[in-house]
Protein backbone atom coordinates (compact mmCIF):
# COMPACT_ATOMS: atom_id res chain seq x y z
CA UNK A 1 0.00 0.00 0.00
CA UNK A 2 1.40 3.33 -1.09
CA UNK A 3 -0.68 5.48 1.27
CA UNK A 4 -2.29 8.80 0.57
CA UNK A 5 0.79 10.74 -0.48
CA UNK A 6 0.38 10.25 -4.27
CA UNK A 7 -3.24 11.37 -3.98
CA UNK A 8 -2.42 14.45 -1.95
CA UNK A 9 0.12 15.44 -4.58
CA UNK A 10 -2.79 15.86 -6.99
CA UNK A 11 -4.20 18.73 -4.93
CA UNK A 12 -3.08 22.20 -5.96
CA UNK A 13 -2.85 25.13 -3.52
CA UNK A 14 -6.21 26.58 -4.60
CA UNK A 15 -7.80 23.16 -4.22
CA UNK A 16 -6.87 23.18 -0.54
CA UNK A 17 -8.36 26.64 -0.22
CA UNK A 18 -11.63 25.57 -1.86
CA UNK A 19 -11.69 22.37 0.17
CA UNK A 20 -11.28 24.19 3.48
CA UNK A 21 -13.67 27.00 2.59
CA UNK A 22 -16.46 24.68 1.46
CA UNK A 23 -15.91 22.32 4.41
CA UNK A 24 -16.20 25.27 6.79
CA UNK A 25 -19.37 26.50 5.05
CA UNK A 26 -20.97 23.05 5.16
CA UNK A 27 -19.96 22.53 8.80
CA UNK A 28 -21.45 25.90 9.68
CA UNK A 29 -24.73 24.96 8.00
CA UNK A 30 -25.00 21.52 9.64
CA UNK A 31 -26.60 22.74 12.91
CA UNK A 32 -29.58 23.81 10.80
CA UNK A 33 -30.41 20.10 10.55
CA UNK A 34 -31.26 19.95 14.24
CA UNK A 35 -33.35 23.03 14.53
CA UNK A 36 -36.50 23.05 12.49
CA UNK A 37 -36.79 26.80 12.82
CA UNK A 38 -37.96 28.89 15.72
CA UNK A 39 -41.46 28.79 17.13
CA UNK A 40 -43.20 32.11 16.63
CA UNK A 41 -46.84 31.57 17.50
CA UNK A 42 -48.98 29.41 19.72
CA UNK A 43 -52.18 28.36 18.00
CA UNK A 44 -54.94 27.33 20.40
CA UNK A 45 -57.83 25.40 18.95
CA UNK A 46 -61.16 24.58 20.50
CA UNK A 47 -63.39 22.01 18.78
CA UNK A 48 -60.94 22.17 15.86
CA UNK A 49 -61.52 25.89 15.29
CA UNK A 50 -58.82 28.41 16.01
CA UNK A 51 -59.61 29.96 19.38
CA UNK A 52 -56.58 32.22 19.63
CA UNK A 53 -53.20 32.75 17.99
CA UNK A 54 -50.72 34.12 20.49
CA UNK A 55 -47.34 35.65 19.82
CA UNK A 56 -44.66 33.66 21.63
CA UNK A 57 -42.87 36.91 22.35
CA UNK A 58 -45.29 38.09 25.02
CA UNK A 59 -45.92 36.15 28.22
CA UNK A 60 -49.57 35.69 29.10
CA UNK A 61 -52.09 33.14 30.26
CA UNK A 62 -55.34 32.27 28.59
CA UNK A 63 -58.28 30.12 29.58
CA UNK A 64 -60.14 28.09 27.00
CA UNK A 65 -63.56 26.70 27.79
CA UNK A 66 -64.48 23.19 26.71
CA UNK A 67 -67.14 20.58 27.48
CA UNK A 68 -65.37 19.57 30.72
CA UNK A 69 -64.34 22.97 31.98
CA UNK A 70 -61.52 25.41 31.46
CA UNK A 71 -58.08 24.58 30.09
CA UNK A 72 -55.39 27.00 31.22
CA UNK A 73 -52.61 27.73 28.77
CA UNK A 74 -49.47 29.73 29.57
CA UNK A 75 -47.20 31.46 27.08
CA UNK A 76 -43.66 32.53 27.91
CA UNK A 77 -41.06 34.02 25.60
CA UNK A 78 -40.30 31.29 23.05
CA UNK A 79 -42.50 28.57 24.56
CA UNK A 80 -45.98 27.61 25.67
CA UNK A 81 -47.63 24.88 27.74
CA UNK A 82 -50.90 23.63 29.07
CA UNK A 83 -50.90 24.51 32.77
CA UNK A 84 -54.04 22.73 33.77
CA UNK A 85 -56.80 20.79 32.11
CA UNK A 86 -59.92 19.09 33.44
CA UNK A 87 -59.26 15.94 31.38
CA UNK A 88 -58.84 12.61 33.24
CA UNK A 89 -55.40 11.58 32.01
CA UNK A 90 -53.58 14.92 31.84
CA UNK A 91 -51.48 13.96 28.82
CA UNK A 92 -51.38 17.50 27.46
CA UNK A 93 -50.33 18.92 30.82
CA UNK A 94 -47.58 16.36 31.26
CA UNK A 95 -46.12 17.19 27.86
CA UNK A 96 -44.70 20.33 29.43
CA UNK A 97 -43.25 23.19 27.47
CA UNK A 98 -43.52 23.24 23.70
CA UNK A 99 -41.12 25.44 21.77
CA UNK A 100 -40.40 24.00 18.33
CA UNK A 101 -42.63 24.47 15.29
CA UNK A 102 -44.96 21.52 14.80
CA UNK A 103 -45.05 20.51 18.47
CA UNK A 104 -48.58 20.05 19.70
CA UNK A 105 -50.31 19.24 22.97
CA UNK A 106 -53.82 17.90 22.62
CA UNK A 107 -56.30 17.85 25.47
CA UNK A 108 -58.71 15.56 23.66
CA UNK A 109 -61.37 15.19 26.38
CA UNK A 110 -61.78 18.95 26.58
CA UNK A 111 -61.32 19.35 22.82
CA UNK A 112 -58.53 21.87 23.16
CA UNK A 113 -55.18 21.78 21.38
CA UNK A 114 -52.10 23.94 21.62
CA UNK A 115 -49.73 23.98 18.68
CA UNK A 116 -46.49 25.86 18.04
CA UNK A 117 -46.04 27.27 14.57
CA UNK A 118 -43.03 28.86 12.96
CA UNK A 119 -42.55 30.91 9.86
CA UNK A 120 -42.95 27.78 7.77
CA UNK A 121 -45.22 24.87 8.49
CA UNK A 122 -43.43 21.57 8.91
CA UNK A 123 -46.42 19.34 8.33
CA UNK A 124 -49.24 19.90 5.88
CA UNK A 125 -51.58 18.04 8.20
CA UNK A 126 -51.53 15.77 11.20
CA UNK A 127 -54.09 13.16 12.04
CA UNK A 128 -54.57 11.21 15.20
CA UNK B 1 -39.44 1.62 -54.92
CA UNK B 2 -36.06 3.08 -54.90
CA UNK B 3 -33.76 2.30 -52.15
CA UNK B 4 -32.43 5.40 -50.58
CA UNK B 5 -29.42 5.30 -48.41
CA UNK B 6 -29.05 8.03 -45.90
CA UNK B 7 -25.50 8.38 -44.92
CA UNK B 8 -24.60 10.39 -41.89
CA UNK B 9 -20.99 11.38 -41.86
CA UNK B 10 -19.41 10.39 -38.59
CA UNK B 11 -16.43 12.42 -37.53
CA UNK B 12 -13.70 11.36 -35.15
CA UNK B 13 -15.14 13.88 -32.72
CA UNK B 14 -18.50 12.07 -32.85
CA UNK B 15 -16.83 8.73 -32.16
CA UNK B 16 -14.93 10.21 -29.27
CA UNK B 17 -18.09 11.73 -27.75
CA UNK B 18 -19.95 8.44 -28.16
CA UNK B 19 -17.16 6.47 -26.52
CA UNK B 20 -16.82 8.85 -23.61
CA UNK B 21 -20.59 9.11 -23.15
CA UNK B 22 -20.88 5.33 -22.98
CA UNK B 23 -18.19 5.27 -20.28
CA UNK B 24 -20.20 7.90 -18.38
CA UNK B 25 -23.42 5.87 -18.82
CA UNK B 26 -21.68 2.82 -17.44
CA UNK B 27 -20.59 4.77 -14.36
CA UNK B 28 -24.16 6.09 -13.97
CA UNK B 29 -25.37 2.50 -13.82
CA UNK B 30 -22.76 1.67 -11.18
CA UNK B 31 -23.93 4.76 -9.32
CA UNK B 32 -27.53 3.57 -9.37
CA UNK B 33 -26.48 0.17 -8.00
CA UNK B 34 -24.74 1.68 -4.98
CA UNK B 35 -27.10 1.65 -2.00
CA UNK B 36 -27.78 5.13 -0.67
CA UNK B 37 -28.83 6.14 2.84
CA UNK B 38 -30.96 8.98 1.51
CA UNK B 39 -32.54 9.52 -1.89
CA UNK B 40 -30.45 12.09 -3.69
CA UNK B 41 -27.13 11.13 -2.17
CA UNK B 42 -25.10 9.39 -4.85
CA UNK B 43 -21.37 9.21 -5.58
CA UNK B 44 -21.90 10.75 -9.02
CA UNK B 45 -19.11 8.71 -10.56
CA UNK B 46 -20.06 9.81 -14.08
CA UNK B 47 -18.81 13.28 -13.19
CA UNK B 48 -15.28 11.87 -13.29
CA UNK B 49 -15.80 11.43 -17.04
CA UNK B 50 -17.25 14.95 -17.35
CA UNK B 51 -14.20 16.43 -15.61
CA UNK B 52 -11.68 14.48 -17.67
CA UNK B 53 -13.51 15.41 -20.87
CA UNK B 54 -13.73 19.07 -19.86
CA UNK B 55 -10.04 19.38 -19.13
CA UNK B 56 -8.87 17.27 -22.05
CA UNK B 57 -11.32 18.10 -24.87
CA UNK B 58 -13.06 21.30 -23.78
CA UNK B 59 -16.43 22.50 -22.55
CA UNK B 60 -18.43 21.75 -25.70
CA UNK B 61 -17.47 18.08 -25.66
CA UNK B 62 -18.21 17.94 -21.92
CA UNK B 63 -21.73 19.27 -22.54
CA UNK B 64 -22.36 16.66 -25.23
CA UNK B 65 -21.06 13.82 -23.11
CA UNK B 66 -23.03 14.91 -20.03
CA UNK B 67 -26.34 15.41 -21.80
CA UNK B 68 -26.03 12.13 -23.70
CA UNK B 69 -25.22 10.43 -20.42
CA UNK B 70 -28.31 11.88 -18.69
CA UNK B 71 -30.51 10.83 -21.60
CA UNK B 72 -29.10 7.31 -22.03
CA UNK B 73 -28.90 6.57 -18.30
CA UNK B 74 -32.51 7.65 -17.82
CA UNK B 75 -33.61 5.37 -20.65
CA UNK B 76 -31.64 2.42 -19.27
CA UNK B 77 -32.80 2.96 -15.69
CA UNK B 78 -36.37 3.70 -16.75
CA UNK B 79 -36.88 7.23 -15.47
CA UNK B 80 -36.88 9.09 -18.79
CA UNK B 81 -39.20 12.14 -18.47
CA UNK B 82 -40.03 11.15 -14.88
CA UNK B 83 -39.34 13.72 -12.12
CA UNK B 84 -35.94 12.12 -11.51
CA UNK B 85 -34.99 12.85 -15.10
CA UNK B 86 -35.65 16.56 -14.73
CA UNK B 87 -33.80 16.64 -11.44
CA UNK B 88 -30.87 14.92 -13.10
CA UNK B 89 -31.06 17.30 -16.06
CA UNK B 90 -31.25 20.44 -13.93
CA UNK B 91 -28.39 19.29 -11.72
CA UNK B 92 -26.24 18.48 -14.74
CA UNK B 93 -27.10 21.76 -16.47
CA UNK B 94 -26.17 23.72 -13.35
CA UNK B 95 -22.91 21.91 -12.89
CA UNK B 96 -22.02 22.33 -16.58
CA UNK B 97 -22.65 26.08 -16.35
CA UNK B 98 -20.54 26.25 -13.21
CA UNK B 99 -17.76 24.26 -14.87
CA UNK B 100 -17.98 26.62 -17.85
CA UNK B 101 -17.12 29.48 -15.52
CA UNK B 102 -14.76 27.66 -13.17
CA UNK B 103 -12.54 26.26 -15.94
CA UNK B 104 -11.21 29.80 -16.45
CA UNK B 105 -9.64 29.74 -12.99
CA UNK B 106 -5.85 29.68 -13.18
CA UNK B 107 -5.00 26.00 -13.56
CA UNK B 108 -1.72 26.46 -11.74
CA UNK B 109 -3.69 27.01 -8.55
CA UNK B 110 -7.00 25.29 -9.10
CA UNK B 111 -7.06 21.71 -10.32
CA UNK B 112 -9.73 19.09 -11.03
CA UNK B 113 -10.59 18.83 -7.33
CA UNK B 114 -11.77 22.46 -7.17
CA UNK B 115 -13.78 22.02 -10.35
CA UNK B 116 -15.29 18.80 -9.03
CA UNK B 117 -16.35 20.40 -5.74
CA UNK B 118 -17.92 23.34 -7.57
CA UNK B 119 -19.70 21.00 -9.99
CA UNK B 120 -21.02 18.77 -7.19
CA UNK B 121 -22.35 21.70 -5.16
CA UNK B 122 -23.91 23.27 -8.27
CA UNK B 123 -25.48 19.91 -9.11
CA UNK B 124 -27.23 19.57 -5.77
CA UNK B 125 -28.12 23.27 -5.83
CA UNK B 126 -29.81 22.99 -9.22
CA UNK B 127 -31.70 19.92 -8.10
CA UNK B 128 -32.91 21.54 -4.89
CA UNK B 129 -34.13 24.62 -6.75
CA UNK B 130 -36.11 22.54 -9.25
CA UNK B 131 -37.43 20.35 -6.43
CA UNK B 132 -38.51 23.47 -4.52
CA UNK B 133 -40.13 25.18 -7.51
CA UNK B 134 -41.82 22.19 -9.01
CA UNK B 135 -41.94 18.95 -7.02
CA UNK B 136 -42.20 20.03 -3.38
CA UNK B 137 -43.27 23.68 -3.25
CA UNK B 138 -42.27 24.09 0.35
CA UNK B 139 -39.17 25.48 2.05
CA UNK B 140 -38.84 22.22 3.98
CA UNK B 141 -36.94 20.93 0.95
CA UNK B 142 -33.98 23.00 2.06
CA UNK B 143 -33.89 21.51 5.56
CA UNK B 144 -31.75 18.65 4.32
CA UNK B 145 -29.57 20.93 2.18
CA UNK B 146 -26.62 20.82 4.61
CA UNK B 147 -26.62 17.03 4.41
CA UNK B 148 -26.73 17.09 0.61
CA UNK B 149 -23.99 19.71 0.53
CA UNK B 150 -21.81 17.60 2.84
CA UNK B 151 -22.28 14.57 0.60
CA UNK B 152 -21.57 16.68 -2.50
CA UNK B 153 -18.39 17.95 -0.90
CA UNK B 154 -17.22 14.47 0.07
CA UNK B 155 -17.96 12.77 -3.24
CA UNK B 156 -16.93 15.85 -5.21
CA UNK B 157 -13.49 15.69 -3.61
CA UNK B 158 -13.13 11.96 -4.26
CA UNK B 159 -14.28 12.25 -7.88
CA UNK B 160 -11.98 15.22 -8.39
CA UNK B 161 -9.02 13.23 -7.09
CA UNK B 162 -9.81 10.32 -9.40
CA UNK B 163 -10.17 12.72 -12.34
CA UNK B 164 -6.86 14.37 -11.45
CA UNK B 165 -5.25 10.94 -11.28
CA UNK B 166 -6.63 10.02 -14.73
CA UNK B 167 -5.56 13.36 -16.19
CA UNK B 168 -2.02 12.75 -14.93
CA UNK B 169 -1.82 9.86 -17.40
CA UNK B 170 -0.85 10.71 -20.98
CA UNK B 171 -3.87 11.32 -23.23
CA UNK B 172 -4.75 8.47 -25.57
CA UNK B 173 -3.91 9.52 -29.12
CA UNK B 174 -7.16 8.08 -30.46
CA UNK B 175 -9.67 7.19 -27.78
CA UNK B 176 -11.87 5.12 -30.10
CA UNK B 177 -10.49 2.51 -32.46
CA UNK B 178 -12.75 0.94 -35.00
Amino acid sequence: MRGFAPWLALLRPGDWLILFATTAAVAASLPRLWQAGIGEHAVIRQEGRIFATLDLGQPRQIEVGGPLGNTLIAVEPGRARVVSDPGPRQYCVRQGWLSRPGEIAICAPNRVSLQITGRTRIYDSLSY
Amino acid sequence: MTRSVIELPVSDEDRRIAGLASAAVLLSLVDAAVPSPLPGIKPGLANIVTLVVLLRYGWGTAIWVSLLRVLAASLLLGYFLAPGFFLSLSGTACSLLTLGLARHLPSRWFGPVSLSIFAALAHIGGQLVVARLWLIPHDGVFLLAPLFAAAALFFGTLNGLVAARLLAEPAPTSPVHD
